[in-house]
């Protein structure tokens, strides 16, 4: 039986780790990142999680250590934020290149400058193209699970790819939240040991990172993005078997108040749950409104975001991160091309909120309502708005 | 739902007050939310730490603006740091202090419901150091109730080890002295 | 597109990964080599080896038949020259090949 406890979600996202029983743990420490590995660093010190943890001395080393370590056949896992993650940037097209099925946590934090450690999603989406498998945590217990769920997703034979597991920092990693630990031998059913499709080994030579010329470069692409795009089938199959082991049931995009609703915000990580305690504030009121959270963000599950969005007469996408010189952020630049190529004729106003560790509060949501639905009514452009902007 | 404010100086311990008393009513059951105000933490800064605590899953991750009870760890807190901001009419104000109810009152500006506690003395006879953070939860649970009092002991177990007794006799100290004037 | 891919990209191994080892024996560098090869005069050669380890092709490998000589492969051998320059005793020389000649006895085995 699963316990319920109060703990960090830092030391959650370790403990799954731990439960996952990773063999490898190659990792840098970056605020707001910093309790996970350090937990993890101390559960392998103290005997209690048998594995080798590599300190390396940068990012880039770490996600190199992890290539290595996953092409030799062992479980790996990593976690990085904002100025680490960007240092990791050319190895994390390697790593889905290679189709390595490392798990990495992302503690999301501002890219710099000017230098900033709090909480925005700027440095997941410079790496949207990175061709790994990516979902956002909405809260703690979401942390875990969905740390289990990437293990799982990333070793399936259909997939073997690398996946990331977004959670805010500090407003996740910091916080001290009740959640249900699972007892390892529930997590043993779930996920049995790391079984390599291929592996380093000198038995049996391989070689692995292979130079692609332009006569074969495209071939390799077009295998890396179906292996992707196959990708979404295995995750939905592996939420159906998590809540089959563990109660808990999540689906690639979560719906709240939506039925009826004129009007949806769409979020992603832990912006969903002020969201939803705003709407049932604004329901009281009698506003038609609900929310759609994008949990599985790569690969994007287009029918289910459809599916979600059916009946609304507006949207109001947020981002938390510039895009800077196109007319969006990136969330919703992309929801309106995906719009557009689907045939909707629906408005999308977008609001950039939450950069840097600004604040993101329920009268934030109403002040982007009001405005979202006198832009709605007046049948204007769609526009984008930095959020608390002080002139 | 409620929402409390912690004002201390980094090393004080105010993030720890805060997850002991999360810690304390998750173990009850409830549901509760424990944070520091986010940065670089530096010994002596003024720093926040928050705590929610509530019956019904708490489905909120904006800071607390409006507190029900805000807890002043460092007297030197209330006439400079604002600790009142926000705090709500009929809220609690928790605080350290050698002096009066009345005086600290006109410290910080709060005329409300106020608990006052010598927690920087207790604390100095019970650990032998000037860290009152435990001790001042002695003060909350007897102003603002949020946990039954036997639920603490887990949690201090958990964080203080063998200290844990000593942090016990404190805040069962500060519980028992603390003055309370609506 | 005048440009084609080799091979369709569903026979493509996992991650483009090579599951064949030592493949690359296969590749003939000796095909690039242009109307010149090195020819080592064993009289001078003081059996330093500095041919075997400066060679970036593996062209010269010890000779089983001849102990402490280096035996030259015609196969691998790309025509770069590196051995003639490394060689402290000039014992190895350029010698005009021609094009019937290139593909010799010594071959990739």
């Amino acid at each position: 039986m699963a316990r319920r406890v109060g703990l960090e979600v830092s030391l959650a996202c370790a403990e799954a780790a731990k439960l996952a029983n990773v063999d490898v743990v190659a990792a840098y420490p970056i605020t707001p990142q910093t309790h996970i590995v350090e937990h993890l660093a101390e559960l392998v010190a103290d005997g209690h999680l048998d594995a080798e943890f590599v300190p390396v001395e940068s990012e880039h080393s770490a996600i190199s250590a992890c290539v290595g370590s996953s092409a030799a056949g062992a479980r790996t896992f990593t976690s990085s934020s904002s100025q680490g993650l960007a240092l990791m940037h050319e190895i994390l097209f390697i790593a889905s290149a290679m189709r390595l099925p490392i798990v990495m946590a992302v503690a999301n934090r501002a890219l710099s400058g000017p230098l900033n450690i709090w909480n925005d999603h700027s440095d997941i989406m410079a790496e949207r193209d990175i061709g790994w498998v990516q979902t956002f945590a909405e809260n703690g217990q979401e942390v875990l699970d969905l740390m289990l769920h990437a293990f799982k997703v990333a070793e399936d034979k259909r997939v073997c790819l690398p996946v990331i597991v977004n959670m805010d920092g500090f407003l996740l990693t910091h916080v001290i939240e009740p959640l249900l630990m699972p007892e390892q031998a529930e997590v043993d059913a779930y996920l049995p040991p790391y079984q390599p499709q291929q592996r380093l080994d000198i038995a049996q030579p391989i070689s692995m990172g292979m130079v692609g010329m332009p006569e074969v470069y495209t071939e390799a692409k077009k295998a890396s993005l179906e292996a992707l795009l196959g990708s979404y089938d295995v995750v939905k199959e592996h939420w159906a078997g998590f809540a089959k082991q563990f109660g808990r049931q999540y689906k690639p995009i979560e719906s709240y108040r939506s039925e009826d609703a004129e009007v949806l915000f769409v979020t992603m990580g832990s912006l969903g749950e002020t969201c939803m305690t705003a709407i049932d504030e604004l329901r009281e009121a009698g506003v038609k409104v609900g929310s759609v959270r994008i949990r599985l963000w790569r690969p994007f599950p287009v029918d289910d975001f459809l599916a979600a969005i059916q009946g609304a007469k507006g949207l109001i996408v947020m981002d938390r991160a510039l895009s800077p010189g196109v007319p969006a952020g990136p969330v919703a630049t992309e929801l309106r091309g995906l719009l557009y190529a689907k045939g909707y004729h629906l408005p999308v106003q977008n609001f950039v909120a939450g950069l840097g560790g600004r604040d993101v509060t329920r009268a934030d949501f109403r002040m982007m309502l009001d405005k979202a639905r006198k832009a709605f009514a007046a049948g204007g452009e769609m526009t984008c708005e930095m959020v608390g902007v002080k002139e | 739902m409620i929402e409390v404010r912690f004002h201390g100086r980094g090393g004080q311990g105010a993030v720890t007050s805060a997850e002991l008393m999360a810690l304390a009513a998750i173990a009850e059951g409830k549901y509760a939310q424990a944070f520091p105000s986010f940065g670089p933490e530096r010994r002596g800064a003024p720093v926040q730490a928050f705590l929610r605590i509530s019956d019904t899953p708490i489905k909120l991750r904006e800071k607390i603006y409006e507190p029900d009870v805000v807890v002043v760890l460092d007297p030197s807190l209330l006439a400079t740091a604002n600790v009142k901001a926000g705090l709500k009419p009929g809220g609690t104000l928790v605080a350290n202090s050698s002096k009066p109810v009345s005086a600290v009152r006109g410290e910080c500006g709060f005329g409300g419901r106020t608990a006052v506690a010598d927690a920087s003395k207790i604390a100095e006879e019970e650990l032998g150091v000037p860290i009152t953070n435990t001790t001042m939860l002695g003060s909350l649970m007897k102003a603002a109730g949020l946990i039954k009092p036997e639920s603490i002991v887990a949690p201090l177990a958990e964080r203080f080890g063998k200290i844990a007794d000593k942090n016990r006799r404190a805040l069962e100290r500060a519980y028992a002295e603390t003055v309370i004037e609506e | 597109m005048a440009d084609e891919g080799l091979v369709p990209w569903r026979q493509l191994a996992l991650g483009m990964a090579m599951p064949e080892a030592g493949s690359a024996k296969r590749f003939n560098t000796g095909d690039w080599r242009g109307k010149r090869y090195p020819v080592t005069d064993r009289d001078k050669c003081i059996k330093c080896g500095l041919c075997w380890i400066t060679c970036p092709d593996m062209a010269y490998l010890p000779d089983e038949s001849a102990e402490g000589y280096y035996k030259w492969d015609s196969y691998y051998c790309k025509g770069c020259g590196i051995c003639i320059a490394e060689c402290p005793k000039q014992a190895i020389e350029w010698r005009e090949e021609k094009e019937e000649d290139k593909y010799g006895p010594a071959c990739g085995s």
